[in-house]
């Protein structure tokens, strides 16, 4: 349903001499499948945006090559908006306007008149459960009730394919489950849907597939669990912030982190937070040895804990860096 | 065709919301009419040696001047809605969709045209009471004459806004370009009571050329060709501002 082959942006920052060429996307390659839900996870900056908007026409890719729909993104743009919807991060609405008259003009804006723009505005009410405040001036909308409303908007034309900026960055968890669900909604009706995500748990359960992406390039790809499978054991977190033993230096993890890197039952440690994370085979054998290698240092750790690999400890591996940095 | 239908879509939007904001339309009105009351009094003094010996003289030669002044700062200052919406993501959200870009923008510019026709209508009754007299056929005149201005300083504001994207460089620039314009225009007071080189400058204005022709017409000498030749160069402009600011508004930037 969407294909990219070297997709590339550089943006032109300053003018004259000072001018310098930011490489924001440094040629992405992927495809999504009909119905499928796929996620970019990255940090802010790493060019998920930039790509999202590449896909939506709204810029011109300064290299590389899409089709959405079928349709070539660079020959026919204009093809490729009557199959799209597109949600970006910054709402998009009129605070003083109302969710009936933005959807209604939203409708029409796709070339539809004014009785049928009516009845869709009507049927996107429904279907989102904006009833209570559709007539209501949006600026008084929660944010939850807003984001509902920009993909109401998105979807109003019933676009083959969806496109997502950060669903639900901002929303208390309540609406982030609520909009998960009207996004897997929107899959039954036959939607593919493409989104953007800085939130591990957010590409966890709701993607299908999920493309790691860091500082313009793709550095992973594949489901959630396959992508999680590539750490193989488990990861004992060390925690050096808690209370007593916090000072602003992260107290004693750079020592901890120089003895645990070099012991022979830990595959790799990484400082991340004032946290130091293990990879290891298994927690149950590694815990009692890392805390008998602690203690014989005089290192008191705040907590130890062991958990199943994340996506995070997937970026870290990959990156070298946590995304909750 | 399309672009026509678009343009009346985005018009009918963007008017419907300024309806449902009567305060902010009134707001607007306040200082239109706190100097058609408290400084046009002042013409009566100042213009007696040319003529204006009663408050209807004054009013006459003050209120087509208060018309340019309403459409040469209304429209400068229309690029703060155009950042603010491009800022909200509105004009994002637009763009993804098939519509017509420059009925976007014309929408818009139109939505404008149609706020100060109607300030304008209610300045010209205000000031009846006052003893301003005008003929229906040149006052309408003089409304077209506004409209096209206020699309030219629109499509000039659009201009800046597109090229600085930022509402502190907006204000400052539309403040420095109209205060000078406003005042060779002539429209506090005639340019005829400025000294000679102020005149020679105020040639090469183009909406003193506008001013003179609003007077005209208030003044019931439609066939002067100053009405002709200012509304011809209103016109010229805009379409240039207009096709200017289109162009900068389609182009691969957001």
């Amino acid at each position: 349903m969407i294909e990219a082959t070297g997709l590339r942006k550089s943006f032109r920052v300053g003018r004259g001499r000072g001018a310098t060429t930011v490489e924001a996307v440094r040629g992405v390659d992927f495809a999504v499948r009909r119905g499928e839900i796929v996620g970019f996870l990255g940090p802010n900056g790493a060019g998920k945006s930039t790509t999202l908007r590449m896909l939506a026409t709204l810029i011109r890719p300064s290299g590389g090559a899409a089709t959405i729909a079928g349709v070539d993104l660079l020959r026919a743009p204009a093809q490729v908006r009557r199959r799209i919807g597109f949600v970006a991060q910054a709402s998009g609405t009129y605070d003083d306007s109302t969710a009936r008259r933005d959807l209604v003009l939203q409708a029409r804006m796709h070339g539809l008149s004014k009785s049928v723009a009516q009845e869709l505005a009507a049927g996107a009410i429904r279907a989102f459960q904006l009833d209570d405040f559709a007539d209501r001036k949006i600026k008084t909308y929660s944010g939850g009730q807003r984001r509902r409303l920009d993909v109401a908007l998105g979807v109003i034309h019933s676009p083959q394919v969806m496109f997502l900026d950060e669903p639900t960055a901002g929303l208390d968890p309540p609406s982030r489950v609520r909009m998960w669900q009207e996004v897997r909604r929107l899959r039954e009706e036959g939607m593919t849907i493409f989104l953007t995500t800085h939130y591990l748990d957010e590409a966890d359960s709701l993607c299908d597939r999920v493309s790691i992406i860091d500082a313009g390039r793709i550095v992973a790809e594949g489901t959630p669990s396959a992508l999680k499978r590539e750490i193989s054991g488990d990861v004992v977190a060390v925690d050096f912030a808690a209370a007593d033993v916090a000072d602003e230096t992260g107290g004693d993890l750079p020592a901890a982190t120089k003895l645990l890197a070099e012991a022979p039952y830990v595959h790799a440690a990484e400082p991340v937070d004032g946290t130091l994370r293990l990879y290891d085979d298994s927690a149950a054998t590694a815990i009692p040895q890392v805390m008998r290698a602690l203690y014989d240092r005089g290192i008191e750790p705040g907590a130890i804990e062991a958990r199943r690999p994340s996506l995070d400890d997937v970026f870290l591996a990959k990156t070298g860096r946590s995304l909750a940095e | 065709m399309k672009l026509v239908r678009d343009t009346w879509l985005i018009f009918q939007q963007e008017a419907g919301l300024m309806v449902r904001n009567p305060v902010m339309v009134a707001f607007s009105l306040a200082q239109p009419i706190t100097y058609l009351i408290l400084f046009a009094p002042f013409l009566k003094v100042v213009m007696v040696d040319r003529g204006a010996s009663t408050y209807a003289d004054a009013y006459r030669i003050y209120v087509p001047g208060l018309f340019v002044a309403m459409g040469l700062f209304g429209g400068l200052f229309a690029g703060y809605g155009l950042l603010s919406a491009l800022r909200a993501g509105i004009i994002d959200r637009c763009r993804v969709t098939p519509v017509s870009r420059t009925g976007l923008l014309l929408g818009r510019a139109l939505m404008h045209v149609c706020l100060n026709v109607v300030q304008a209508m209610v300045v010209t009754l205000v000031a009846l009471p006052f003893g301003l007299r005008v003929h229906l056929a040149n006052l309408l005149v003089s409304y077209a004459l506004l409209s096209v201005m206020v699309l030219l300083s629109t499509s000039i504001s659009y201009d800046i806004a597109l090229l600085v994207r930022n509402e502190n460089s907006l204000g400052v620039l539309v403040n420095t370009v109209g205060q000078p314009v406003s005042l060779l225009a002539g429209v506090l007071i005639p340019l005829v009571l400025a000294p000679m080189w102020i005149q020679r400058v105020a040639v090469w204005n183009p909406f003193a050329w506008a001013t003179d022709g609003m007077r005209a017409l208030f003044a019931g000498q439609i066939t002067q060709s100053v009405v002709w030749q200012g509304a011809l160069i209103m016109s010229g402009l805009a379409a240039a501002s207009l096709f200017w600011s289109s162009r900068l508004f389609n182009r691969d930037v957001s």
